[in-house]
């Protein structure tokens, strides 16, 4: 092995060092968790994963977390697209402002908006559901999904559009058939961030549901039982967590660097 | 098939881009629409397309009025400076999406795409993407994209401009039989003389948004109607000087005198502009160029078998452009010879009297 590549080496395993930990302490009991360090599971067991899926308040933590998140993403993609379009397009009075204000947003703590979220969708019977946790997640990502679509769009010529018109399409065939093809590694970009942002997002997720909704993550805070926190459930909780982020990011990653490269992700 | 512009104009805030213009363009022949960049030759185009709106004015293609008409309904053609194609769609696709949007029957535009992709010699290539193909397929997948359509009006805005020299050529040699026959009103826009006065036809000369002369490309080559047409119709640029007439004699400057003669000599004693173009200045006296000048050399260029030479004298800088390699050294005064019957004559208002 060459000596330049050691430095790398060890610091991926310091990165990794955690999600390993993670993974170990899944197949792990909570005995043996709590009773010190040990580097691999001693007692191997599949106890863990076993109980998430079969226990409904489990599984229905996961099963609402991708409800909302999903309903989430294809909303704030959708709104984005047209919303992009415009900004990458046409100018008009105080466009410039308008777009730096919708990043602002991106910027707000999201404990800020709790509280008169909670008010509104309790006022609203929107409470406990799944579409309230979706729209008030699209507060900080349908900007982000503009910032990002935008970059994409301003990066295809505007002569493709008038190319378009005058062969014949009109605007919203030339949108679907041809823009939103063109730019299809900045719509998967947009929809992996507005995925991630939602996932991880805890506060209003936990404020805005009791029951119905209720996220994974909030399930996970309601481990402790009579016996004290269950850390090896905990620990398979999470690893699952971790899960659907990477599968996603597997089908972006080559979209992803493109959105770096070109400076706006 | 015509195009006709009535009074056009076209405002961007408080600008007009385009300043009052009317121009009636044929088919049969090559319209071009000549000028520097920032003329305003794709402002006037983007009218004609339908993609910008009208100021004020009426736009009439065979004589109905268009100008309220949508871009998508104009029935026409555009083919722009940058390759610009479907990238997500083979080549095939491409040449097919006008047709394909219009609804024609498949075995249809399976023929049109065909005949479309021999004349441009794309057959190979219909199944690629355009990334893959090289600068040169990928304007020719533009051009069989406008062929294929047969549509009424073809707007070409710059199309070789972004191409390397040979294929430039390639094209331009093969651009006028491409679109003879088909009926359609064929409109260039070109920023190089040379290929106004190599495709023919009418050429319209375009400076400041509007249009300072129109009509067929060697006759107002020949005689510009005012110095602005002189100048743009001319690379490198016209040489242009302040003479006065006494009798039938020009005085440029306080040395240099020749005689007039024609309609020049007739046109009442004072003050005139004299325009010439460079290739009308030589550095050897012969029968012709007998008027002699002296300047001094600042720039020398060799390209291929010309060699040109900018020189000021008085305070008129010009240029000089001769067959053949000629030693200019630069710094240095040289002799120059103008041939008086190549001079054009305006008058004070900068239009031609002689």
């Amino acid at each position: 092995m060459q000596k330049r590549s050691i430095i790398p080496i060890v610091y991926i395993l310091f990165l990794l060092l955690p999600i390993y930990w993670l993974v170990a302490m899944s197949f792990k009991t909570t005995n043996e968790i709590l009773a010190g360090f040990s580097l691999f599971p001693q007692t191997f067991t599949w106890d863990n994963y076993r109980t998430i899926f079969t226990d409904p308040t489990w599984y229905w933590g996961y099963i609402n977390s991708i409800i909302y998140v999903s309903i989430n993403t294809v909303l704030s993609v959708l709104v984005a697209l047209p919303a992009a379009y415009a900004f990458s397009r046409y100018r008009f009075l105080g466009d410039k402002h308008l777009f730096f204000w919708l990043l602002t947003n991106r910027m707000a703590p999201a404990a800020v908006f709790a509280l008169p979220f909670f008010q509104l969708y309790s006022a609203v019977g929107l409470f406990d559901t799944h579409i309230a946790v979706a729209l008030a997640h699209c507060l900080f990502n349908i900007p982000l999904a503009v910032w990002i679509l935008e970059g994409f769009m301003s990066s295809v010529p505007k002569e493709l559009d008038e190319t378009a018109f005058v062969d014949g399409y009109s605007f919203p065939r030339f949108f679907t058939t041809i823009f939103i093809p063109s730019i299809k590694a900045g719509v998967g970009v947009a929809a992996f961030f507005c995925f991630m942002f939602s996932w991880v997002e805890l506060l209003l997720a936990k404020t805005l549901t009791a029951v119905e909704a209720k996220p994974i993550a909030a399930t996970m805070t309601k481990t402790a039982s009579s016996a004290g926190y269950e850390l090896g459930l905990l620990a398979a909780a999470g690893t699952l967590t971790i899960i659907p982020g990477a599968i996603v990011i597997y089908f972006v990653r080559n979209y992803i660097a493109k959105g770096f490269a070109m400076g706006r992700v | 098939m015509t195009i006709e512009l009535r009074n056009v104009t076209k405002r961007v805030g408080a600008n007009l881009h385009i300043k009052e213009t009317s121009l009636t363009l044929e088919t049969g022949h090559f319209n071009v629409l000549l000028g520097e960049t920032g003329s305003g030759k794709t402002s006037l185009i983007k009218l004609m397309a339908g993609l910008d709106p009208l100021a004020s004015g009426q736009i009439l293609m065979d004589g109905q009025d268009i100008s309220k008409l949508n871009t998508q309904k104009r029935n026409i053609s555009l083919v722009h400076q940058f390759f610009i194609n479907y990238p997500h769609m083979t080549v095939f696709e491409n040449i097919a999406s006008p047709l394909k949007v219009a609804g024609m029957a498949k075995s249809e535009i399976q023929g049109r795409v065909e005949e479309a992709a021999d004349i441009l010699q794309l057959r190979p290539m219909l199944h690629r993407r355009p990334h893959e193909l090289s600068g040169g397929q990928q304007q020719r997948t533009a051009l069989a994209r406008a062929i294929a359509k047969e549509s009424r009006a073809v707007f070409l805005d710059e199309p070789l401009a972004n191409l390397d020299y040979k294929l430039r050529e390639e094209l331009r040699d093969q651009l006028p039989e491409l679109f003879a026959g088909r009926g359609a009103v064929v409109v260039y826009a070109t920023s190089e003389p040379e290929e106004a006065l190599l495709l023919g036809g009418m050429t319209a000369l375009m400076h400041d948004g509007h249009v300072t002369q129109f009509g067929p490309t060697a006759e107002i080559y020949r005689k510009p109607a005012n110095v602005i047409s002189a100048d743009v119709f001319s690379d490198p640029p016209i040489n242009i000087g302040q003479i006065t007439k006494q009798g039938t004699e020009a005085k440029l400057g306080d040395l240099i005198r020749w005689q007039l003669e024609g309609e020049a000599a007739t046109l009442p004693d004072g003050p005139y502009t004299v325009a010439i173009r460079p290739n009308r200045v030589l550095p050897r006296r012969s029968e012709s160029a007998n008027v002699r000048l002296i300047g001094r050399v600042l720039v020398t260029e060799l390209s291929g078998s010309e060699s040109s030479a900018h020189f000021s004298f008085g305070n008129d800088n010009w240029v000089s452009l001769s067959a053949g390699v000629f030693p200019f050294r630069v710094g240095e005064e040289h002799e120059f010879f103008m041939e008086p019957a190549h001079c054009h004559y305006f008058g004070s208002d900068g239009n031609r009297v002689a």
